[in-house]
């Protein structure tokens, strides 16, 4: 799986240009699954399994975007300004490197600091593409860039840019993998969204689309296990986390539930989590249409929004674990 | 007859924060039982109510919403037995220091909310409000107790129990918004023994404080031709003396603003002056707050009204209202809906 | 085919134009509140729709059908309100307290004459002398609270009406100069699309309510529709003034003179890059000048659009104008005439083989 993890985080999909993880997908999943669909917004839908008496259309989202920039203004000397596409702190920027989705490769600059201590704001950052005019600047204005950074493998502990949420991109191809062939009573629709990054525009559209009497969606959780980091249970390492509340969204306590019982029953280890800032496609699927029942399976994640963000492997393989166990049964909202 | 008063004592005696509303919803539903014709409860919770019209089919329908969550907190981390927590909807933290609470974990258990002295907290803090990530719930047991008998994601609501004043008022938490759901049940009350020729869709909505989820969502399957509010507002007191604020116990207040269609406000407000029930317009420049902000942009669009009780101390355990305003919001609702011509939806223009 | 023979057969906007736009900057349309700009809009419409409908929140929907079956389902939107002021509260002698309703800079306010109602009764916000002022109370912009609109001495108005900068529409030069060019802009080319409707689509033009305070008229307007694509037309901020310094200006979000301003990203829509396409290669063929309006913050009603039902495959195109969201704004005649004649001839050009590739 490690191998599939690789690919797909060194693959770039800026939010709105998720094309090439999209090609990607299909080609990993194969014949794993033969009904493939492209949603209005680029979000890919892939379809499996009937819904039976017993069971029921099952939504999973895991979002292809990833956090990156896009060029404002070309200078005359060919420096690149720029903006931020979802949630880049400029902490994270000086120094870094991008690539853009037409293969451009730049690396970030900044004005000269107001003081040695004090931060770049976004408008103070450049990107330096090697160019030296206006006029042979490759970039134009509106390019999309996205970080550029390697996979590492740690052993247990995998770092890369776009964790959030090719991980669980990963996690859902392999649970679709696991599950080819074996019986389920549901239509599960393996929703791979676009756009999550700026406000889970994708998975809007996808749940009113797909319709769904269940969702749940797949994606990185803060952590609280590092020195001096926020207060929260959440560790790596511990199992894949039940997400209770986010800051858009309340779980639904059933669904809560039914994700708890099946892990203590499955002997696979889960943790309870509540994050106070941020969210998930899931907060879209529960507001679609007349309203669905709702959760979030989240991998514990270390400096997401960073392009070095770390999960713990055994996490990822106890999501899959977890969510073919269930995805394999009839499900009881109780 | 409800027995309006008890009915309310007991909603605000119950939990059912928001997204967790079941406890309360159980209760409404036995008590709108024998109001409706048929009740259901939505995919998100909310609890549907129908009663039918007596025009010929199909039928207009009109949906009143008023939501049942509360607003409350949630455990985010145990340390040493003693409960580290976030909110749920808009909690002031300094509101909180002192408060006796109920943590519902394995079982339920009391609790109080505590402020950790100053040594204890970052330096300098002097005696600045403590932010709420520095403030705990004991619950007197043993840590290895706590342990065992509270998760993160656990919640804590308020235990403050409902409090009668003179001049017929009625304190407790949670007033906020379970005494618009007690005017609905006064409405339907009213109509039981009234014909009316329209549908009414009494809903119990939830997750308002949060999500407005339950506004978003219901109306979808249902489409009614109107939507109406119920919420509660801002009641001149200690606190608020501007002109935010309408008089405690001087009547509804009627919403006026872009969640709000123009002619039903309009008629709304004709009425209540036929009727002699006092009324105030309440300006909404903006957003008006309430479920409305979700019921209007349901699909291809809803007309929508915002009726709105007076209440003191908004979003504290011990808010305050007049139960005589209750009473005249469900009568102002129920007469409207008496009065609903089979094709009055043909008289909600816009006037232009 | 000559492409400059083809954009000099598109239409030009004259005097009547003109004098459509300068009716609907004259008029008054806050926010919840836009039955003014709804009348001239119903007036103008109705003789060359197929279907006119208001809807439950006041948006205007017009359909005109094309001539050719099986046609895509274009839709056009332009908001109809501007920010402004409601009055939420009276004071003795003509005094009234407001509130603002959209984004307003509060250092806007002071010393501007209003329009209150739906008579226009004539007000002015003023402030305390100069004289009576302390140095560091003028080292702090004048709050909101201690603002009154004045109607004079026996002005009577309710409270809950809605006023805004009393400004008069005017050209200077090359300059069209008024309040709410945002968007009565847009409300104008939608019309004048209209009058001269491209044949190949189905043209559903829907004037929105409630933009300035959450996108909220378009979207039921949108779900209302389920059209196959859909372009906002709006205005955006032109801020291509000189920086402080002398150094090169590289905020400038949009030029006047530059042409129609194409989205590519703002804080509410990634454009659909389909769409970017096929709009600046129809500029680039027809010799239309435009721009591409610089990635960054704001919103038009695309925000709402492109998340309805299953997505709509969304962009928005904005005439500039500089000082947007005060008592005036200064756009360019010819701007304007750029933009309608791009979407005039984008929406020409467009047809399924564009929509065929995935996103």
């Amino acid at each position: 799986m490690k191998a599939l993890i690789q690919k797909l985080v060194e693959s770039i999909g800026p939010s709105g240009y998720e094309s090439n993880v999209r090609e990607l997908i299909k080609t990993e999943i194969g014949d794993a699954a033969s009904n493939f669909q492209v949603d209005p917004l680029g979000s890919l839908l892939v379809r499996t399994g009937k819904k039976t008496a017993a069971g029921m259309r099952v939504m999973l989202s895991a979002h292809m975007d990833e956090i990156g920039v896009i060029a404002t203004h070309i200078d005359e000397n060919g420096f690149v300004r720029l903006t931020t596409v979802g949630g880049v702190s400029p902490r994270t920027c000086y120094g870094g490197r991008v690539i853009f989705v037409s293969g451009v490769h730049g690396v970030i600059g900044g004005d000269r600091p107001d003081s040695p201590t004090s931060m770049h704001s976004i408008e103070q950052l450049f990107i330096d593409v090697g160019a030296t005019s206006r006029e042979n600047c490759p970039v134009k204005v509106g390019d999309f860039a996205a970080f550029d950074r390697p996979f590492l493998d740690l052993g247990d502990r995998l770092v890369a840019k776009s964790m959030d949420d090719r991980i669980a991109v990963a996690i859902l191809v392999e649970t679709l993998r696991a599950l080819k062939g074996k019986e389920t009573p549901h239509e599960l629709v393996f929703v791979f969204s676009t756009q999550e990054e700026v406000g889970l525009r994708g998975a809007t559209a996808a749940a009113y689309g797909v319709d769904p009497d269940l969702g749940l969606s797949v994606d990185v959780t803060g952590v609280g296990d590092t020195p001096k980091g926020a207060k929260m249970e959440v560790g790596l390492g511990k199992g894949p986390a039940v997400k209770v509340r986010d800051g858009r969204m309340l779980a639904d306590p059933r669904i809560v539930r039914w994700m708890v019982d099946t892990a203590e029953k499955a002997q696979l280890p889960y943790q309870l989590e509540v994050l106070e800032a941020g969210t998930t496609d899931a907060a879209a699927i529960q507001l679609a249409r007349a309203g669905v029942p709702a959760g979030c399976m989240s991998i514990p994640c270390r400096y997401i929004h960073s392009p070095s963000e770390m999960v713990d492997y055994n996490d990822v393989t106890n999501c899959v674990r977890l969510l073919v166990e269930l995805l394999s049964h009839p499900i009881e909202l109780k | 007859m409800t027995d309006l008063s008890a009915f309310l004592k007991e909603l605000l005696s119950l939990p059912g924060l928001s997204g967790y509303e079941g406890p309360v919803r159980e209760v409404i539903a036995r008590t709108w039982q024998p109001l409706v014709d048929e009740l259901s409860t939505s995919r998100l919770g909310c609890l549907h109510g129908l009663r039918r019209g007596s025009g010929s089919e199909p039928r207009p329908r009109i949906l009143l919403s008023a939501h049942m969550d509360a607003i409350g907190l949630m455990v985010t981390q145990i340390q040493d037995g003693f409960l580290r927590f976030t909110e749920i909807g808009g909690v002031d933290p300094r509101i909180l220091p002192g408060q006796q609470v109920t943590v519902h974990g394995r079982r339920e258990i009391p609790g109080v909310v505590v402020q950790p002295p100053e040594r204890l907290l970052p330096p300098g803090h002097g005696d600045q409000p403590v932010a709420m990530e520095y403030l705990f719930v004991d619950t007197g047991l043993l840590p290895e107790e706590v342990q065992q008998l509270v998760r993160t994601g656990d919640l804590i609501s308020f235990a403050t129990l409902p409090l009668e004043l003179s001049g017929e008022t009625l304190a407790g938490h949670s007033l906020d918004n379970r005494a618009s759901v007690a005017a609905v049940t006064a409405c339907l009350d009213e109509l039981a023994n009234t014909r009316h020729a329209w549908d009414v869709w009494a809903v119990a909505s939830v997750q308002e404080e949060e999500t407005l989820g339950g506004a978003i969502t219901s109306p979808f399957d249902i489409r009614p031709d109107i939507a109406v509010a119920i919420d509660v507002t801002f009641a001149k007191g200690p606190g608020v003396s501007d002109y935010r604020g309408a008089p405690l116990g001087k009547g509804p207040t009627l919403g006026w603003g872009p969640n709000i269609h123009p002619a039903l406000y309009k008629a709304f407000k004709e009425l209540a002056d036929q009727l002699d029930i006092p009324n105030s317009m309440e300006t909404m420049p903006h957003m008006s707050g309430t479920d409305a902000m979700g019921l209007q942009i349901v699909a291809e669009g809803i007309p929508t009204m915002v009726i709105s009780i007076p209440l003191r101390y908004m979003h504290t355990p011990v808010e305050l209202i007049a139960m005589k305003d209750v009473t005249r919001v469900g009568h102002l609702m129920a007469e409207y809906i008496a009065r609903l011509e089979p094709d009055f939806i043909d008289h909600i223009r816009w006037d232009d | 085919m000559n492409p400059k023979t083809n954009s000099q057969q598109a239409p030009v906007l004259g005097a009547e134009a003109i004098a459509l736009l300068e009716r609907l900057s004259n008029a008054v349309a806050v926010s919840g509140d836009e039955g003014e700009v709804r009348a001239i809009v119903l007036e103008q419409v109705k003789p060359h729709a197929d279907e006119v409908k208001v809807d439950a929140l006041g948006n205007v929907l017009v359909t005109r059908k094309a001539k050719t079956k099986d046609a895509l389902r274009i839709m056009l939107a332009a908001h109809m309100d501007e920010i402004g002021f409601m009055l939420v509260d009276e004071e003795e002698g003509g005094l009234y307290r407001f509130a603002t309703v959209g984004g307003i800079d509060v250092r806007q306010l002071v010393g501007k004459p209003v329009w209150v109602g739906k008579q226009h009764q004539a007000g002015i916000i003023g402030a305390r002398p100069i004289h009576l002022t302390k140095r560091d109370e003028r080292e702090h912009s004048i709050p909101l609270d201690q603002l009154r609109i004045d109607l004079g001495l026996n002005g009577k108005a309710k409270v809950g009406d809605r006023a805004t900068f009393a400004t008069t529409f005017r050209q200077s030069g090359p300059s069209l100069v008024g309040k709410a060019l945002d968007n009565r802009f847009g409300v104008a080319t939608l019309i004048e699309l209209l009058k001269q409707a491209p044949q190949n689509v189905d043209l559903l033009l829907a004037f929105t309510v409630q933009e300035e305070v959450g996108l909220r008229g378009v979207r039921v307007a949108a779900y209302a529709f389920a059209p196959d694509a859909a372009i906002a037309v709006d205005s955006t901020p032109a801020a291509d003034l000189p920086m402080w310094d002398g150094s090169e200006n590289s905020k400038f979000n949009c030029r006047l003179d530059g042409g129609p301003a194409i989205y590519v990203a703002d804080s509410g829509t990634l454009s659909d890059p389909r769409l970017i396409r096929h709009l600046s290669q129809t500029g680039d063929e027809l010799g239309i000048p435009y721009q591409f309006r610089q990635p960054g913050g704001g919103g038009t009603d695309a925000g709402a659009i492109h998340k309805t039902r299953s997505g709509v495959p969304s962009i928005s195109v904005s005439v500039p104008g500089r000082y947007a969201h005060s008592a005036v704004l200064i756009g360019r005649l010819a701007d304007w005439q750029n933009t309608f004649n791009l979407l005039h001839a984008g929406i020409s050009r467009m047809n399924r083989v564009l929509f065929e590739q995935p996103r």
